[in-house]
This record gives structure tokens, C-alpha cells and sequence, in this order.
């Protein structure tokens, strides 16, 4: 199955590249980037200052239609759905679609310090959770899987950075179970 | 943990109704929407829910009167408001109702979700008055928890009897033995398994940032804090808290430590609001602590505090019988991750790992195994392909053979084979000419492909 990172408002070409190699060790094909022309302006909520991640997701799926696979769409803006302050990434369970904020992922957001080797393994991370929700996964009890629950960015750095065998298994073409 | 609660939300706004049912919907509960308070008592009257999130102001019934209502009939049921304003007026009125708690939109994801899991859980206790099944019949190990001598097998007996209960664990050994692997399999084997266990090295930190690791801190408590970030002490809330290299940490550190192993109780950085957390206490150190209380390095009372029950992770070198395992373990391991065929290992390079003295412990010999599999060209791990040259506290088989001759045989071989047969090279190396070395080979009868 072909899976695609599809980079919206996305300047951080060396992150990009860096998640394409760490995501593409862990399944049996690599991951493909994909071009898509999705205008973030419409989805920007002036009176919370965040894009709203189920309109965006709308979109894509209308640009996506005829593509099979999975697609990740990625960016650097803050992401929320109504109700909640923000989401690091939002999903459609067992759908085709989801998407990753790295907005909140930076460690200088927290402390003011960038960190590059964190932010990528944050990223790697949301983008195993999000896609895991596309497999038809839901929140992991287990703390060393990936598809454990984050609410917050603390909860990120705690759970594993892959899927426990459990959750792994549903996932096709995964070949990076923990051990 | 079940996570097959069944949780009704209810709003008039279409897009709030979708955006919760997907994010509970994620958590793996069972979700249902009502647009209205009609809908929803009928809903709730069809199909009871374990908790329902109401919010307060809709058209028609409003979330009190459907508060009341539910209420009349289960007095248990949980529900949990939603507002989009918040007013002490508000709060009353939601909590005189009979509500669990009420959330303001928009609600912190990390807020709700404490606040749900809470509120079904002390729904859970009060339905089931749920018995934690506390003793074990077999201890479950973490994949990577490899061994099957008596040493090993002791350490399993320690982790079974100490699992169930809450008594703070000291476990010893040199580096490299697996103390984080011992104090997981004590955490997954404990009723805190359903929450996580937080390792925090006190040797890797500064002072400064450890403070910041274990309290947390609020915004603004330094430069740059630009928002609270919550501490490893706050984060092992009802698990484990796992110090590594506690024998490192300064006396200012070991105090407040001592404090909040005490109290349980602690401050952000920054913060004056006081953090109460429910956690155990596993700490490593392989530091003679007993020769640091001496002087005056280690504080009595928190060794004391500490060393409740303790747990020697003996080294590799005594539990020779475990290499083949843990050898086989890593080939399997590697190979996948490198997605290489290396499926085994020659006998004379297992006899080799077997005998080698493993100063490093079973993370030298993953080191060595990992190593071996990159430079390997075969399906099975050769003796040259071990990095010998590089750590060779054992240089060679142990045979029993101790003479001089046999010593000088095996020596000779061994950089004979670390230059690749280069003569000159080996010559020089040994400090003899060429043709000398070339006597000795004769005489010893070596052989390049011997290896």
C-alpha cells in the first residue's frame, strides 16, 4: 500500500526529509511525498489564531479521490477541532486521510530551546499515531506504543515510538515491531 | 481496563457533537450524539451510558433540566457539563445539580481527558468495588528481558514478590546489566501497569534541569518557558517513577527528593500551587552508595528511604549460560531491523562470545552482535566479524591451556588475524622480523583460513 506525506505550508525541508527515511525503515515500502494545493487561509479561525484540522481534512479528501493509499497531510500551523484548545494531529478512523501540526511539537514552543533530534522523533511519532487511526486503530493501553493517547506534548515524549505488536499487526506493510 | 464505556454527548452544534464523537470515538470508547435534550433522554432511557457530556445552554432543554432528569433516574449517572462561559454562578449551579464537573470550551485536550478517565473510574469503583487481582501466578517480562540461569531466574522470584506492593526498589548492577529492564518488568507486573512508567537518568541532567525534569515548571518560571510544562514526578501520577543513577544527584536535589518521596507532594518550578502525585519509586545506581553515605556524599536518611528492598542484576560474566539466548535475541533483532539474512552464529564464534568477559554487559554484547551483523557477509556471524580488536579485555578462548606456548600460539594468530595475514605489518606489530614470524607460523602450524 502506497503511503503519502503530502507537506502543506511546510518550509522544513531537512525534517521532511529526515521523517520520509525514519517512517520508510519501519514499513515494507518507502513513504512517497505528494503535491497538494490546499488554501490553509480558509480554514484560519481569526478569533482563536489556529486552522481548523477537520476542514483541511475535508479538502484533501475531495483533491484525493482517485488516489489509493494512506495520506498524511503535514504542516507547521496550529491545528484545533471545536471544543478542544488544539490537537497535535487529527485522523478519520480507518479512513484515508489525516494530519500532523508540527506546530506544537517544537521543543522551543515549551522551553525556548530548539531541539531538532526531538522534534523529529515527536514527528515520526504523531505520524505513526495518526496513521495508525487510518488502520483502524484505536488508543493503545500499552505506554511503550505509539498508538498510547497524548493529550499532551509530555505524554508524546513518554509513549514508544512504534507500534506494539499488537497494534503493528494491523498495520500492513509495518515490519518494525518493538522489541 | 475496560475501554468499552459508553459515553452520550450532547449539543445542539452539529460541529462540537462530531468533534467530540471523533475524539472519544480515538480513545477507544463507545460514543452516541443527541442533538437535544429529548433525543438524549430517550437515547439514555434505550441504552444506558456510563457518562454523558451535556452542554448547558441549548434550545428547548437546557443541560440542567436534562442533568435533573437523568438523575431522577440513576442518581449515579456521571455527566459532566460543558459551558462556554465560565461564571462562578455557572459552576454552582452545575455542581449543586448534582454534576460531576463542568469543562469551558474550548477545554485543554489533556484537562478533558483526565477529567473523563477520572470520572469513569470512580464510577467503575463504585459499581464494582473493583478487586486489583494483586497476586500473579507467572511474571509477565519485557520482550527484551533475556535470561534463563539461576541468577536470572532469582531476579525473576524478587520481581514477582515485589511487584504487587508499593515498597521502593534499589536495584544494583554494573552498567549495562538491564536495571531499566528489571525495574520495567516490576512496574508491568504491578496493579500501576495501566499507567506509565517514567524513566529519568539523574546522571544525564544538571541540577538546574533536572529541578525542571522532576517538578516541572510554570510558564514563565525561566526564559523561554513560555508554557507549564508538567514534571516526570507529576507524569508517573499513578505508576512508576524509575531514577537512574540516583547516586549522582547533588545533596541540594537529594533533599527535596527525600521530601517528595515523603509527602508525595511538591511545587512547579516557578509555581506555588501544590502537585500531589501517586507514585512508586524504583531507583539504579551502580555506585557503591554505602562508601558515598560515608562521605557524606549520599545522605543517610534518603539511602535509607531507598534501600527498602534491593535487587542485584549480576554481570553478564556470571551468567555465561545466557549469551547463546540473549545472542539469538539480538541476531533476530537486528536482522529484521537491518533486513539482512544473518540468521545464526558459528560455533566458534558463540564459544568466543561465551568466553569474552563482557566489562559492558549485555549492551557490549548487543553492541558487538549489531556490529557484527554490518560488517558480516554470511548467514552466520563469524569470529572476524566481532570487534574484538576494539575492547579485548579477554583476548583469547579460554582452552584451559595456560603454558607459555599456547599463549604464544594464540597470540600470534590473533594479530595475525587482526592484519588481515599481512606479514609485515604482523611483524611489526610483534616486534620481530619477517622471517622469525614466519618460523612461528610454521611451528605452530597457523593457517589463515583456520579462522
Amino acid at each position: 500500500m502506497d503511503i503519502f506525506l503530502a507537506p502543506i505550508r511546510f518550509s522544513n525541508a531537512q525534517l521532511l526529509r529526515n521523517l520520509l527515511a525514519e517512517l520508510s525503515k519501519r514499513f515494507a515500502d518507502p513513504f512517497k511525498t505528494l503535491e497538494l494545493q490546499i488554501e490553509l487561509q480558509k480554514y484560519f479561525s481569526k478569533e482563536r489564531g489556529q486552522y481548523f484540522s477537520t476542514q483541511i481534512i475535508a479538502e484533501a479528501m475531495k483533491l484525493t479521490d482517485n488516489l489509493n493509499g494512506k495520506i498524511i497531510l503535514l504542516s507547521e500551523v496550529d491545528i484545533f477541532v471545536p471544543v478542544l484548545t488544539f490537537v497535535f494531529g487529527e485522523a478519520q478512523l480507518g479512513g484515508k486521510h489525516s494530519i500532523v501540526s508540527v506546530c506544537r511539537l517544537h521543543e522551543e514552543f515549551y522551553t525556548g530551546e530548539s531541539n531538532d533530534k526531538l522534534l523529529l522523533e515527536r514527528t515520526v511519532k504523531e505520524v505513526l499515531h495518526e496513521l495508525g487511526h487510518n488502520f483502524g486503530l484505536r488508543h493503545c493501553l500499552n505506554w511503550d506504543c505509539v498508538m498510547h493517547s497524548s493529550p499532551g506534548i509530555e505524554e508524546v515524549d513518554i509513549k514508544g515510538s512504534d507500534y506494539c505488536s499488537d497494534c503493528g499487526g494491523k498495520v500492513e506493510g509495518y515490519k518494525y515491531l518493538h522489541s | 481496563m475496560d475501554k468499552t464505556e459508553k459515553i452520550l454527548i450532547v449539543d445542539d452544534e452539529k460541529i462540537v457533537r462530531e468533534s467530540l464523537f471523533h475524539w472519544f470515538e480515538e480513545e477507544g470508547y463507545e460514543v452516541d450524539t443527541a442533538e437535544d435534550g429529548e433525543i438524549a433522554l430517550k437515547k439514555y432511557e434505550e441504552n444506558k451510558f456510563d457518562l454523558l457530556l451535556v452542554d448547558m445552554k441549548m434550545p428547548g432543554m437546557s443541560g440542567i433540566e436534562l442533568l435533573n432528569k437523568i438523575k431522577a433516574i440513576d442518581k449515579d449517572s456521571v455527566i459532566i457539563l460543558i459551558t462556554a462561559f465560565a461564571s462562578v454562578p455557572t459552576a454552582i449551579a452545575a455542581l449543586k445539580s448534582g454534576a460531576y464537573d463542568y469543562v469551558t470550551k474550548p477545554v485543554d485536550p489533556d484537562e478533558l481527558a483526565h477529567l473523563v478517565k477520572n470520572a469513569l473510574e470512580q464510577r467503575a469503583l463504585k459499581i464494582e468495588n473493583i478487586h486489583l487481582k494483586e497476586s500473579i501466578d507467572e511474571i509477565v517480562r519485557p520482550d527484551n528481558l533475556i535470561g534463563e540461569s539461576n541468577q536470572m531466574k532469582k531476579i525473576y522470584d524478587l520481581v514477582q514478590n515485589v511487584a504487587p506492593t508499593d515498597t521502593t526498589v534499589m536495584i544494583r548492577g554494573e552498567s549495562g546489566t538491564g536495571k531499566e529492564l528489571v525495574a520495567k518488568a516490576i512496574h508491568i507486573n504491578s496493579k500501576r501497569k495501566y499507567f506509565p512508567i517514567i524513566p529519568v537518568n539523574c546522571g544525564a541532567l544538571a541540577e538546574t534541569i533536572l529541578e525542571s525534569e522532576l517538578f516541572g515548571h510554570e510558564k514563565g518560571a525561566f526564559t523561554g518557558a513560555q508554557f507549564r510544562r508538567k514534571g516526570k514526578f507529576e507524569l508517573a501520577d499513578g505508576g512508576t517513577i524509575f531514577l537512574d543513577e540516583v547516586g549522582s544527584i547533588s545533596i541540594k536535589m537529594q533533599i527535596e527528593l527525600l521530601r517528595v518521596i515523603e509527602t508525595k507532594q511538591f511545587n512547579r518550578v516557578g509555581g506555588n500551587e501544590l502537585i500531589k502525585s501517586d507514585f512508586r519509586v524504583i531507583v539504579a545506581t551502580n555506585e557503591p552508595l554505602e562508601e558515598l553515605v560515608k562521605a557524606g556524599k549520599f545522605r543517610e536518611d534518603l539511602y535509607y528511604r531507598l534501600n527498602v528492598f534491593s535487587i542485584v542484576i549480576p554481570p553478564l560474566r556470571e551468567r555465561r549460560e545466557d549469551v547463546p539466548l540473549l545472542v539469538n535475541f539480538f541476531i533476530n533483532k537486528f536482522s529484521t531491523l537491518m533486513n539482512k539474512p544473518v540468521k545464526s552464529v558459528s560455533k566458534e564464534a558463540m564459544d568466543f562470545l561465551i568466553n569474552y568477559d563482557w566489562h559492558g554487559n549485555v549492551r557490549e554484547l548487543e553492541n558487538a552482535i549489531e556490529r557484527a551483523m554490518v560488517v558480516g557477509k554470511k548467514e552466520s556471524i563469524q569470529v572476524e566479524d566481532l570487534p574484538f580488536h576494539l575492547s579485548s579485555n579477554n583476548l583469547y578462548i579460554d582452552d584451559g591451556n595456560k603454558s607459555l606456548t599456547a599463549m604464544e600460539k594464540k597470540h600470534i594468530n590473533k594479530i595475525l588475524n587482526e592484519n588481515n595475514w599481512n606479514i609485515s605489518r604482523s611483524a611489526l606489530v610483534l616486534e620481530i622480523d619477517r622471517v622469525t614470524l614466519y618460523n612461528k607460523i610454521n611451528k605452530y602450524g597457523l593457517n589463515k583460513n583456520d579462522n
